[in-house]
């Protein structure tokens, strides 16, 4: 197991590198660069451009800079936002908690409806509700996200006024930041009016983030539990006169379930890149509302900072998942 | 239980929660006014930074400078300061300071007293004087409108009279000081504050929690989402009257105009131009209109050929249609230009003849200049919107059609925006398209950052046309004292401008600032900037 474990985390060393470098390469090929971005229409003396070209320390060979960055990375050290000046790390503790908790309650939005969805389309194999569930889910799965996210905007928030049109709560409730999960901290408040306009706030946001994943789990649920709903056990279970319920919760499903969560694990990551374009519509002050305006404004660190820090999450979960595969899955150990 | 039972079960529970949570946003309480602004303060100093949204989010609710603009006029007015004085020689500005203006506090800092002439020498010592401990603290901050502005080279020295008397000595008569002492960059400091954190170890925290003299005070900043704060009851100009002021930032321009229309702000920033004719229709919905403090031209490259010739620049002028420019790519927004600076800035020469549309002499002027058959070339077009130009794309594609009449073949050409400003700061370009919103009013803030020969090595000169006569009368009308004479002098720089058409001056864009009904005393601010001191909800 040991040597299972070490393998494995060696395999993270050269991800780190690939990913810092990948992450450097692409926010230094973009056109433009930082000292541009603060001039606008006026001109900038040649002097003073130097002199912040220097200071960012812009004016070194690119494996200079590369080099120089990893260094201060192995040493903790993020760098600060070129516009801001605050610690790339502050920047990103700050914000992620709101990008969980939305990723989170997409998680649980698409999990709980793509759940019983594939199950009932793959008990209703060829019926009117299988056709339903899976044409939803193409759709689902096929939506433009800016569209979608407009779309329910305009609906629920514009038409019906059921739900507020973006942020994270309502501007009357200044709830101090002490976890920075907006529910977790209104609750702390005990503030429930602050609370419940959090919640409403969540709605749309998460709905739109977890289309996809909805969409992915409820297909999957669907072939999955084919496969199994023509082993043997369950034609066996049947004719013990086992319910249909009995037969699909206890035997079939929690079979069917296990590629099922793998693919919820693999949706994580596709959480966190939709997260970019969901938190831009909805106004969601979370990493990729943040990691946009960096690449715009050409915050090297701050994109460097952001994306290393997001691959370092999926990498570590990954890495926790491999694990515990080991540990459950002797085979793979030997594998 | 059936399969189809568990499914519809979870559909009515889901169902339930959302129906539980998803009520209709709650009023807004009464006297807070919530700004839908277009994106996040880069920090909360007021001299540091130089984009309008930090401004507006900084310099414009909680500092005040020695003078300001007159809300909706570039009309300078006594500020901080109640009066001054000009030295015969224009070189000393002596400033008398108001007295009794209190700074707000927060739970660091309690002010012992007044603002002073120590304060406003302070305030500026900081920016120029390299000696002084806060000058600079953090790696890669700059004082960048200080530093634009060439302030430097403009202001000898800030010198304490007595306690409410400041004189600033300048190195040669600048006739445009004044404006610029309005701007946001001016902003007045607290030294006490400074100080006392400085005491406590803490230097920076006067940086990152602001304490101005501003009519609103600063409570809170939570990253990308909202920024609140609230009426400063001791405000020397009188309480505002709204008691809350919240900042919504909403990057989004459809999200902003969402929340404007179910009432989760008042007023929003920056609309898209296609939703305005939408806009206009909604009853619950003013859409303020003002003219620009600005111009989007397309300038020639002077140093490259066929541009270095007058008669060349002169036909192209002549052979583009801004009438139908205006209609299709302003929607009919605007005014066509014929001046580098917008009729609403003094000293707009209006008795010049713009070039008229007339593309048969366009071509005869072309074979005078050596070519009869035109010639090709390319056309760098913005690929952003600007408040000067809704649509670079299509104004290009009607110019590159007007030119192609009299046998000039454009190639048409775009980088992505901020490489787009690189290459042109190198004269790569041969015509490109630009432009300017003026930020103090003078109109030296238009012919020498964008037409002065110091610009063409800056690279806000694109034409890079460096005329020793204009030059010299931009120069000499920064020097004059006298408001008329000033404006003599430039409206004579502009009828050298048009005779030398390093541009082809193409429209000053109208500006526009949805706010809702019950929205009462709000002005469009003529520098763009967003004022909520005299604004009031009338439910």
């Amino acid at each position: 197991m040991l040597r299972f474990a070490l393998r494995r985390l060696a395999l993270v060393v050269p991800t780190f590198i690939g990913v810092t470098l990948i992450a450097f390469a692409l926010i230094h090929f973009i056109p433009g660069d930082p000292v541009e971005n603060l001039s606008g229409e006026r001109g900038m003396d040649p002097a003073r451009r130097a002199r912040l070209l220097h200071e960012f320390g812009l004016d070194r060979p690119l494996p200079v800079q590369y080099a120089d960055y990893v260094g201060h990375v192995l040493r903790g050290d993020l760098g600060a936002s070129l516009t801001t000046h605050q610690p790339v790390l502050d920047e990103f503790l700050a914000l992620f908690p709101a990008t969980l908790e939305l990723a989170f309650f997409a998680m649980v939005f698409a999990v709980v409806l793509g759940l019983p969805a594939g199950m009932l389309a793959a008990q209703k194999r060829n019926t009117l509700a299988d056709y339903a569930v899976m044409g939803a889910s193409l759709a689902g799965y096929s939506m433009p996200i800016f569209w979608w996210a407009l779309l329910l905007i305009l609906t629920f928030s514009v038409q019906l006024g059921w739900t507020p049109v973006s942020g994270r709560i309502a501007v009357e409730y200044d709830v101090p930041v002490v976890t920075g999960f907006m529910l977790v901290d209104t609750l702390r408040a005990g503030d429930f009016a602050a609370f419940r306009s959090a919640v409403s706030h969540l709605v749309l946001p998460a709905i739109v983030l977890g289309t996809i994943p909805l969409a992915v789990i409820a297909r999957m649920t669907r072939s999955s539990m084919l496969e199994v709903l023509r082993e043997d056990y369950i034609r066996a279970a049947r004719a013990k006169g086992l319910s249909v319920m009995a037969v699909t919760i206890v035997h079939a499903l929690r079979n069917a379930l296990i590629p099922v969560i793998t693919v919820i694990g693999l949706q994580v990551g596709l959480l966190l890149s939709g997260a970019i374009l969901t938190e831009t519509i909805f106004s969601w002050p979370g990493i990729g509302n943040w990691l946009i305006h960096g690449v715009q404004s050409r915050d090297y660190p701050v994109v460097q900072g952001g994306i290393l820090l997001v691959a370092a999450l999926v990498i570590g979960v990954n890495l926790v998942v491999d694990l515990l595969y080991g540990i459950v899955n002797p085979r793979i150990r030997h594998g | 239980m059936r399969i189809t039972n568990v499914v519809s079960r979870t559909s009515l529970a889901c169902a339930v929660a959302l129906a539980a949570f998803a009520a209709a946003p709650a009023a807004l309480a009464k006297g807070t006014l919530v700004y839908c602004s277009e994106g996040s303060p880069e920090g909360f100093q007021p001299q540091f930074f130089s984009t309008g949204t930090t401004f507006d989010a900084v310099s414009v609710p909680m500092f005040n400078r020695l003078v300001q603009f007159d809300t909706g006029t570039t009309d300078v007015v006594p500020a901080l300061a109640t009066s001054w004085t000009v030295s015969p020689d224009s070189k000393a500005y002596t400033f008398k300071l108001r007295k009794g203006v209190k700074f707000h506090s927060n739970a660091q800092f309690r002010p012992t007293r007044d603002m002073n002439a120590d304060d406003v020498v302070f305030s500026w010592s900081r920016m120029a004087d390299d000696a002084n401990p806060f000058h600079r603290m953090t790696a890669g901050q700059t004082f960048a409108y200080f530093d634009d502005m060439g302030m430097k080279n403009i202001v000898d020295k800030v010198e304490k009279v007595d306690d409410y008397t400041v004189r600033y000595t300048l190195k040669r008569a600048e006739a445009p000081f004044l404006a610029d002492m309005a701007m946001d960059f001016a902003s007045i400091l607290s030294k006490e504050y400074f100080d006392a954190m400085q005491k406590k170890g803490t230097p920076n925290a006067a940086d990152v929690f602001p304490i101005g003299t501003g009519p609103f005070e600063f409570v809170s900043y939570q990253k990308d989402a909202t920024i609140r704060y609230k009426a400063f009851d001791a405000y020397w100009g009188g309480r505002p009257k709204i008691d809350n002021l919240v900042f919504s930032i909403t990057r989004d321009a459809t999200t902003r105009y969402a929340k404007l229309k179910t009432g989760e702000c008042h007023v929003m920033a920056f609309p898209k131009p296609a939703d305005l004719a939408e806009m206009q229709k909604d009853p619950a919905i003013d859409v303020l209109r003002k003219e620009g403090l600005n111009i989007g031209y397309i300038a020639f490259n002077v140093e490259k050929k066929p541009f270095d010739q007058k008669l060349v620049r002169q036909a192209l002028n002549m052979a583009v249609d801004k009438e139908a420019i205006l209609k299709a790519v302003y929607q009919g927004q605007g005014q066509v230009a014929k001046n580098p600076i917008p009729p609403i800035l003094w000293s707009y020469n209006d008795a010049i003849k713009d070039y008229p549309y007339d593309p048969a002499k366009a071509k005869a002027m072309l074979a005078q200049a050596g070519y009869p058959n035109g010639f090709e070339t390319e056309l760098w077009y913005l690929p952003v919107t600007r408040p000067y130009n809704p649509d670079g794309k299509r104004m290009a594609e009607l110019v590159q059609a007007d030119w192609e009449k009299i046998g000039v073949k454009a190639k048409l050409i775009t980088y992505e925006w901020a490489e787009y400003r690189k290459r042109s700061k190198t004269g790569e370009q041969s015509a490109m398209m630009f432009g300017w919103s003026g930020d103090n009013g003078d109109p030296d803030n238009f012919f020498v950052p964008l037409l002065g020969c110091e610009a063409v090595k800056g690279g806000g000169n694109v034409a890079r046309w460096c005329d020793k006569r204009f030059e010299d009368l931009v120069v000499k009308a920064a020097q004059t004292p006298d408001k008329a004479a000033r404006a003599k002098l430039y409206g004579e720089a502009q009828v050298i401008f048009k005779e030398e058409a390093p541009w082809i001056t193409i429209a000053h864009s109208v500006r526009f600032d949805p706010i809702r009904r019950e929205v009462r005393g709000y002005k469009m601010d003529a520098t763009a900037h967003h004022y909520f001191t005299h604004v009031d909800i009338v439910k």
